[in-house]
């Protein structure tokens, strides 16, 4: 038997090429010195990442995680300035326009305190990739800050506002999609289904195969439209298997995705935001 | 985007995704080793345990030049020969040559994934030379005239029936569909071709810097037979296939077996140590250690360099949900799946394989499951980048990206181009959805529904809030929302 409890046998080199940090390790919120989440005085602030796709197709998301924001006592700041993160660009390799997109997006947050992305893999290529991105670069201190203080939604409510109780009712079954950032680059993975389990009435079912990607992969879905397609075919073959009411997520692109495929394939199932359920379900 | 090499992988990933067995056999594949891979997990302390399996291989990667020249000079003492090969075209011919000089007319091998990669068979059978491959899993694909489909199990895509009718077809009578059956024959077929071989070729899982030893990890004992039976045995190994000593193996003994095959440990783990010594009772007469760099010494010191890393597990292809529907032929090469999409592109250029970088949705499952923590998904990045760099992005997403980066820093025009895409998406929609468009977004509307673009974004609504909620200072719950 091997003894695998003891150190590593070599130490590692320091110049370690990227990616070497070890990724998807839940990140603590930050806290004051009795533990509390650290916030503003007084009311927590928070600047809502919309996201370029959020703001054009689904502004209902938009306005639903703000509800529940507000609800929960949250100032919530909208700056005007934010367009696009530049995902898009990084994710095909084009980096020079990743960066002047990133760059705006960067300046449009100065000033914020928490920034909230209604999207797990927006908020990952803010905390994840900016760093690299902006390495030597003069907004390198500025996007590692952004980065800092970046959370996914849910994340953001349970991590930083800890929330222990919603007034939140929903009948019926519902299902979820961890979208793959959300789950790798954010280790976000409890977080959403502890906020399920809050609200009133709804049975949570988890849905088999979970951790699969739902073969959205940005430009992928066009670059390689078959096997995204044959990719999206199995998750929605799982999500009906559960008998689910309602397909619950974090990334209105994978769900995008999904609902897309479910409604070719003549599912009328509800696909919806995390925040579009906690919205519509809170009570007075 | 290189059109012949698209158009061979996208032929490879019709003929898959056509393939209702051949998606099950994969599907059911990856199921059964995930099973695996928790069991492992529960098992040992698998952090601790891929601590060091990445130390070890970190740490002998960067210093291979040592370890290179300590497991020759070590080799050579125990009476080996070896022969440094810098390209995959010297190291055929070498291979050739040694097998001329023997008259060699037979030549059994062990599975090695490192000759797919030089193509040797290929350029012994030009030659004249009958070889015979002996771990059961190459002996079908060899009779099929395929490429490995996994690096672990090469024949995992071929059904019992497609089985029976290869081995039928080598044993000249119909044999019956039972695999104990089927074994049988291979093992009597297998045993002659023994005996006969002049020459026997095995890959090399890792050489042992401090004793010169050439490691075997197999489950047949093919490997054995190969290395033990004829006259001349003949390692062909990358030169990236090294650990200092035996107390390294140990870590990445462990993690191997549950990764590869979802076993505790395999039924052989062999040691070679040089040729017949004195008073051995078998054993070749000779031992020839060729090391193969083909790009290899050019990945090193670069950014790339873990990708050296890989002990070829084959746990990145069980997770990989690319694979899961495509399989192992679309890569195109001896490596498929997410290391195969970073490793084939950089040991033979990626302007032969274009498509590889791009055959991934940046899952990250490879990342994760990575037993010697190599960082796959960002070198699938990397990769992207680097085409781009090199000029080898097409025209039309250049514009795209570039057309998307001017827009995206002037929030104004951004709001006008998301107007204007509201503008053209209008006659499209219907009932909430767009189920044909033309152009790029055509490829999505083929199979998928697109959302309509909404008449309001949201940054036209927030403009609409009260002043006082706008700037965070509202009572929130008290307002109602546009």
């Amino acid at each position: 038997m091997i003894d695998a409890s003891g150190g590593p046998l070599y130490e590692l080199p320091d110049d370690a090429p990227p990616g070497a940090s070890p990724v998807g390790q839940p990140r603590a919120a930050a806290r004051d010195d009795r533990g509390r989440p650290t916030t503003s005085v007084g009311r927590p602030r928070a600047a809502l990442m919309i996201t370029c796709l959020g703001d054009a197709l689904f502004p209902a998301v938009g306005l639903a995680a703000v509800k529940v924001l507000e609800k929960l006592g949250v100032a919530v700041d909208f700056p005007g300035g934010q367009t696009c993160c530049g995902q898009p660009a990084f994710n095909s390799g084009y980096r020079d326009d990743a960066r002047r997109a990133a760059r705006a997006f960067v300046r449009a947050f100065a000033g914020s305190q928490s920034v909230v992305s209604v999207s797990g893999s927006c908020a990952a290529m803010v905390r994840e990739h900016y760093p690299r991105l902006f390495a030597g670069q003069p907004e390198e201190a500025a996007a590692t800050a952004l980065a800092a203080r970046t959370y996914e939604f849910s994340e953001y409510l349970v991590d930083v506002l800890q929330v222990e109780n919603l007034p939140v009712a929903f009948k019926g079954k519902a299902t979820m999609h961890h979208s793959c950032h959300t789950l790798r680059l954010l280790g976000v993975a409890e977080q959403p289904e502890r906020l399920l389990q809050m609200v009133d009435g709804l049975e949570y079912v988890p849905l088999a195969r979970a951790r699969d990607c739902c073969g959205f992969g940005g430009t992928f879905a066009v670059k390689m439209p078959a096997i995204s397609t044959a990719m999206v075919d199995e998750k929605v073959d799982h999500i009906l298997e559960t008998g689910a009411d309602v397909l619950v997520g974090l990334d209105m692109s994978c769900l995008m995705n999904i609902d897309g495929r479910l409604r070719r394939r003549g599912c009328a199932m509800p696909v919806k935001h995390l925040a579009e359920v906690l919205a519509e379900g809170w009570r007075a | 985007m290189s059109r012949a090499t698209r158009a061979a992988f996208d032929e490879q990933v019709g003929r898959a995704l056509g393939d209702a067995t051949l998606q099950e056999v994969i599907r059911d594949g990856q199921d059964f080793m995930q099973v695996f891979h928790e069991q492992a997990r529960g098992e040992l302390d698998w952090p601790a345990l891929l601590d060091q399996v990445e130390a070890v291989r970190s740490h002998t990667v960067e210093n291979l030049d040592y370890y290179v020249d300590q497991f020759a000079a070590n080799v050579e003492k125990r009476g080996g020969v070896v022969y440094f090969a810098a390209t995959a075209q010297e190291a055929r011919a070498h291979v050739l040559a040694l097998a001329r000089q023997r008259s060699a007319k037979l030549i059994v091998k062990a599975k090695s994934l490192l000759t797919e990669e030089i193509g040797l068979n290929a350029a012994l059978e030009a030659a004249g030379i009958e070889v015979v491959e002996t771990d059961l899993g190459e002996v079908i694909i060899q009779l099929a005239h395929e490429k490995p489909f996994h690096i672990v199990a090469p024949a995992i895509h071929k059904s019992l029936e497609q089985i029976r009718v290869l081995l039928s077809a080598a044993a000249g009578e119909e044999l019956p569909a039972d695999p104990a059956a089927l074994t049988a024959f291979a093992r009597r077929f297998l045993r002659e071709k023994f005996f006969a071989a002049d020459i026997g070729i095995s890959g090399c899982n890792f050489g042992v810097a401090s004793t010169g030893s050439v490691v075997l990890v197999t489950n047949e004992g093919n490997g054995r037979m190969t290395t033990t039976l004829p006259k001349t045995h003949v390692v062909v190994m990358g030169m990236e296939r090294l650990v200092p000593d035996f107390e390294s193996l140990e870590p990445i003994l462990a993690v191997l077996p549950w990764m590869g095959g979802g076993t505790r440990m395999t039924s052989y783990v062999t040691a070679i140590s040089g040729p017949r010594q004195a008073g051995d009772e078998d054993g070749p007469e000779e031992l020839h250690v060729v090391i193969v760099d083909n790009g290899r010494s050019a990945i090193l010191g670069g950014k790339y360099q873990k990708i050296l890393n890989c002990i070829r597990c084959g746990a990145c292809l069980d997770v990989c949900p690319v694979y899961r529907k495509i399989g192992g032929h679309a890569y195109g090469a001896a490596y498929s799946g997410p290391i195969g999409a970073v490793l084939t592109p950089l040991l033979d250029g990626f302007q032969h394989h274009p498509e590889l970088p791009y055959a991934s949705s940046l899952c990250g499952a490879c990342s994760e499951i990575c037993s010697a923590r190599i960082p796959l998904a960002d070198y699938l990045l990397e990769l992207r980048a680097d085409m781009v760099r090199l000029g080898s992005g097409s025209g039309a997403w250049q514009f795209g990206f570039r057309g998307f980066a001017e827009t995206a820093v002037r929030p104004r025009v951004w709001d006008a181009a998301e107007r204007l895409a509201g503008v053209v998406a209008r006659p499209l929609t219907a009932g909430g959805a767009i189920r044909w468009a033309p152009g790029l977004p055509g490829l999505w509307t083929r199979t998928r529904d697109l959302p309509a673009v909404a008449r309001q974004s949201f940054r036209r609504l927030w403009r609409r809030r009260p002043s006082d909620a706008r700037d965070g200072e509202g009572t929130g719950g008290t307002r109602r929302l546009p």
